[in-house]
């Protein structure tokens, strides 16, 4: 769970050698065909080339199954209010959809370093350093934001415990209260020790 | 060795009950290899570290490393103070371990390659090759701020500002970063509750209710702070 989206595995695949720009086209351009023409085809289609995609990535099926666990109960959930609203076909339609783009997104972080993608994105976002933007600050947010994921996951599973601890568990303030200002915490020190790294500095 | 100067710098902040004095009007200067920062919870010893590196601002007076305005060249400043925090995963910011030391060196090589062999050989400096490519979510609390340390010393800055770094480790993972830190030859400015690694150092500095109460030999400053404590 702590690593959802899986971390960099270097490799020497064409998909780890196909560069990060090219990965992250391809991936917001399948992303909106499979939104845009959701049918349980499209989502079947889908699901069979990123399955593909991952054999050929060399994917380890430890992190697949760890990947697959965490969707597990949205999974579940999902396809029951789906199926029970709109039947099964759209269940598999929605879920295949929603599955298939998960991986597609292991696919990349597997095949790509987050320092490439903060290359790419900085390239990328080149073009609008005359509209004040500051590519190098807007990639670095990007790769913080994936770090943020498993954090903000492990500070949601010591809160739980600690509600467990005192036996409330089932007190929904205990729960989310000392989540947020842990995770509000942990984005102030994090922008501390950024600063102090200088990287903000430039 | 670097030149710390604190000229009547003090440190305010502001509470539901007002302006609160958090350090009062300090004037000091560091010249010293190592000096130790002690002194209860609360007493205002990390604001004081966190002056020299700007992570806080001076209410009142001038903060001055090598010459350098902390609040007038930041940048600068912080090019030759390094930080490290007591717990070191705010301070990794990437997935894994050579990608978050790469990131430091971001500054200085620009080619992502080299920059990847400079970063691998930094952790091969410290004994951390092997976990190159782990993430930093799955180590150990020792690994953990072993690589927060080699993260920021990547650049090699002049000073080492160090806020309880063993604070949350065992007694082996203490040792090893204090062996580390001691046998740096960076300016080593640390904040420490461990009193044995206070007495290791040519000066300490103890802080209570936001004043600097005792400046001296280690020996004399600790014997001070535990009559004060008892």
């Amino acid at each position: 769970m702590s690593d959802l989206l899986g971390v960099y595995q270097p490799g020497t695949t064409f998909l780890h050698r196909m560069p990060a720009g090219v990965k992250l086209t391809a991936m917001a351009v399948i992303s909106v065909v499979v939104v845009a023409y959701r049918s349980p085809a499209t989502s079947g289609v889908l699901v069979a080339v990123v399955l593909a995609l991952l054999a050929v990535a060399r994917v380890r099926l430890r992190l697949l199954a760890r990947t697959l666990r965490g969707l597990l109960m949205v999974m579940a959930l999902l396809t029951a209010w789906q199926a029970w609203q709109q039947g099964w076909a759209h269940a598999f339609a929605v879920v295949g959809a929603l599955v298939g783009l998960v991986l597609l997104a292991t696919v990349l972080t597997v095949t790509t370093s987050v320092d490439e993608l903060l290359d790419t994105l900085t390239r990328a976002l080149g073009p609008f350093r005359r509209l004040g933007v500051d590519p190098a600050l807007v990639a670095l947010a990007f790769s913080l934001m994936i770090r943020a994921i498993p954090t903000t996951l492990e500070i949601g599973r010591e809160t739980r415990q600690a509600a467990q601890a005192r036996g409330l568990d089932r007190n929904l303030r205990a729960l989310l209260t000392p989540m947020v200002i842990r995770s509000v915490a942990h984005a102030r020190a994090t922008g501390d020790a950024l600063h102090a790294r200088g990287i903000a500095d430039d | 060795m670097s030149r710390i100067e604190l000229q009547e710098a003090s440190v305010r902040a502001t509470t539901g009950q007002g302006e609160v004095q958090i350090l009062a009007p300090t004037t000091l200067t560091l010249t010293e290899q190592r000096v130790a920062l002690i002194g209860p919870n609360g007493s205002g010893k990390s604001t004081l570290a966190r002056l020299v590196n700007g992570l806080v601002g001076a209410a009142t007076g001038r903060v001055v490393v090598d010459g350098l305005d902390v609040a007038k060249q930041g940048r600068e400043v912080r090019r030759r103070v390094a930080f490290v925090f007591t717990d070191p995963s705010a301070q990794l910011v990437m997935p894994t371990v050579v990608e978050d030391v790469a990131l430091s060196l971001r500054h200085t090589h620009r080619d992502r390659e080299e920059r990847t062999a400079a970063a691998l050989r930094v952790l091969e400096g410290y004994g951390l090759e092997q976990l190159a490519e782990r993430s930093v979510h799955s180590l150990s609390g020792g690994q953990r701020q072993l690589l927060a340390i080699a993260g920021v010393l990547a650049t090699d800055p002049e000073v080492l500002v160090a806020d309880e770094p063993t604070t949350l480790l065992d007694l082996v993972n203490t040792r090893r970063i204090a062996e580390l830190l001691f046998g740096l030859r960076q300016q080593l400015l640390l904040v420490t509750h461990d009193l044995d690694l206070a007495l290791r150092c040519e000066r300490a500095l103890l802080v209570e209710h936001g004043r600097v109460v005792a400046d001296g030999a280690p020996a004399e400053v600790v014997e001070h702070y535990r009559a004060s404590a008892w």
